[in-house]
């Protein structure tokens, strides 16, 4: 280091060792993990002490025997259920990113297009989904698959769409007078300032639209379509009265949901290490 | 080596408004002449709203002017722009927090598509100048501000630009950082030998760093007075306790109080006007 740079009194920590991030990583996550574990006991005891009906709340030692006996085999197949669920929630993703995207760039670009085009996407976020899940699934066809992505890609465009038109607009002005003062074109500014500057936008907006993907799919699923899916099991456990296999669904989702979302915030720490959001994450 | 060949900068005649066909008009600029030689190191100073900023920004044809011509190394600013011959600081660092430093010294570079491993030399000589050789693969949020503003000074040079502006570079900085990178700016411009125009509202820092201080007036902005700043080179602390250097800073004091900026009359533009409306009226 030089002495100029000492000088200065240069906010650069050392790299923690590896050891020190484990324990402070453990010792962040343990209050949760404690309360977890404490909620599924006391859940279990009371149930058991109270006698509590299996229709109002199974225990959790019932929900688990149920994910295990249903996971592969049986009326309601949990695993091949999920992952059907799971396949019509990304394919809904990837199509309303898409068309997100694309429509984030042209009102990013022309005026012409936001005065055309928002009017519409706001009234296409303002319709509840549940009122047009029949119509979709009428238009697509109840079994195919299309159907729930369809489903999915109408809830998942407009925060996509949003967000990238915020992160490609919201930079800074002097960084676009940088740019112009080296001479930098139109399409040299998009790639090197307002695309990297969209990124973190658009991770935002994936992490909310993970969520949103599998409820757009679930949705669509009730109102019929393939029986080995989520909704459907949900549906048709509920009324056969095995609420066990419905809170084992339930809970199926809802770790696929985690999942999915965990897996964008992993691609985060990956894409822009450099971000506030990312490194306001560091645990402890 | 002529007058007019060593000019780097000539403002001829110089008008900027403000305002639409609707709005009021507002005039920002007016009747500048301005000219700087090769190597000047040159301050424009005034009170805020007195158009200094505009008048750097129109050097750099990121405005246009609304009347006269703005000369760069004998072309118009607009062709000096293309040509890539500006490095710009503004008072943030505008560095782009997904590059490292590195990287943000070399955009300019690959805007110019210059080869990779001229581009990895030319970053690593402009790190050397602002002696942040070990910074160069930390991230921006990772530095100090006057670090950050010191990268964005290697990121100005580093297409060895024929001139370089700054805009307020250090005024969101303390006082104590401010005095050294006013010293730092002194040792990089007696070592690359760059025209710069340097904006900035302290009289101890304009005349420190300056070889001329071109003084502004208050809205319309017009140049009151330019003075020069005889101190020797280099110049260090010293230069700040030197009797001459209290000398320069009370000139440009008065000459910016006698514009009229603690309610005196204009002195030396404007006494035309007077004097023909007088007459008028008498």
């Amino acid at each position: 280091m030089t002495a100029a740079a000492a000088s200065v009194g240069v906010p650069v920590p050392p790299p923690p060792g590896r050891v020190g991030r484990v324990g402070r990583t453990l010792r962040h996550y343990l209050p949760a993990v404690v309360v977890f574990v404490a909620g599924i006991g006391l859940w279990e005891l009371l149930i058991r002490i109270f006698e509590v009906r299996a229709f109002i709340l199974p225990a959790p030692s019932a929900i688990a025997a149920a994910l295990v006996d249903n996971w592969g085999a049986g009326r309601w197949p949990l695993f091949q259920s999920a992952q059907t669920t799971l396949f019509e929630a990304v394919g809904g993703l990837v199509i309303g990113t898409l068309v997100g995207v694309v429509i984030a760039f042209a009102v990013a670009r022309w005026a012409n297009a936001r005065d055309a085009v928002l009017p519409f996407a706001v009234a296409a976020n303002a319709i509840p989904i549940i009122a047009i899940a029949p119509i979709f699934n009428a238009w697509f066809g109840v079994t195919n698959p299309v159907s729930k992505m369809m489903i999915a890609a109408l809830l998942v465009f407009f925060p996509v769409m949003i967000n990238v038109t915020r992160g490609l607009t919201a930079v800074e002005p002097a960084a676009v007078e940088l740019m112009r003062s080296y001479a930098a074109s139109e399409w040299t500014i998009l790639r090197k300032l307002r695309l990297p500057n969209a990124l973190p936008f658009f991770l935002t907006a994936l992490k909310v639209a993970t969520t949103l993907s599998l409820i757009g799919a679930i949705v669509g699923e009730y109102f019929g379509g393939s029986s080995t899916v989520i909704g459907r099991v949900v549906v048709q456990s509920a009324s056969a009265l095995r609420f066990d296999v419905t809170w084992a669904a339930i809970l199926l989702a809802a770790i696929t949901g985690i999942t999915f979302y965990l897996v964008i915030v992993a691609l985060e720490r990956i894409l822009i290490p450099w971000h506030a959001s990312v490194r306001g994450e560091e645990p402890g | 080596m002529s007058d007019s060949t060593a000019a780097v900068v000539r403002v001829i005649g110089l008008d900027k408004q403000f305002g639409s066909r609707d709005g009021p008009v507002t005039t920002a600029l007016t009747g500048i002449d301005l000219t700087i030689g090769r190597g000047e190191f040159v301050s424009l100073i005034g009170p805020s709203g007195c158009g200094k900023s505009t008048l750097l920004r129109l050097i750099g044809d990121l405005t246009s002017p609304t009347a006269g011509s703005v000369e760069v190394n004998g072309k118009p600013a607009h062709a000096a722009r293309l040509g890539r011959e500006y490095g710009m600081v503004f008072q943030a660092p505008v560095l782009f927090e997904w590059r490292s430093v590195e990287d943000n010294v070399k955009l300019p570079l690959e805007l110019l598509d210059m080869s990779r491993s001229d581009r990895d030399e030319r970053a690593r000589e402009m790190l050397a100048l602002v002696e942040l050789s070990d910074f160069a693969r930390h991230h921006p949020y990772q530095l100090s501000g006057g670090m950050q503003q010191r990268v964005a000074i290697a990121r100005a040079l580093a297409l060895q630009p024929a001139i370089l502006l700054m805009d307020e570079p250090f005024g969101a900085l303390d006082e104590m950082t401010r005095e050294r990178m006013n010293a730092e700016v002194l040792r990089i411009w007696q070592r690359t030998g760059t025209t710069v125009v340097f904006v900035t509202h302290s009289i101890p820092e304009a005349v420190f760093l300056s070889t001329r201080v071109v003084v502004m007036s208050a809205r319309p902005g017009r140049i009151t007075r330019i003075v020069d700043v005889p101190l020797p080179q280099p110049r260090n602390d010293e230069t700040r306790e030197d009797p001459g250097y209290f000398r320069v800073v009370t000139e440009v004091r008065e000459a910016l109080r006698a514009d009229g900026g603690l309610g005196g009359e204009p002195p030396l533009v404007g006494s035309e006007e007077r004097l023909a409306a007088e007459g008028g009226i008498g």
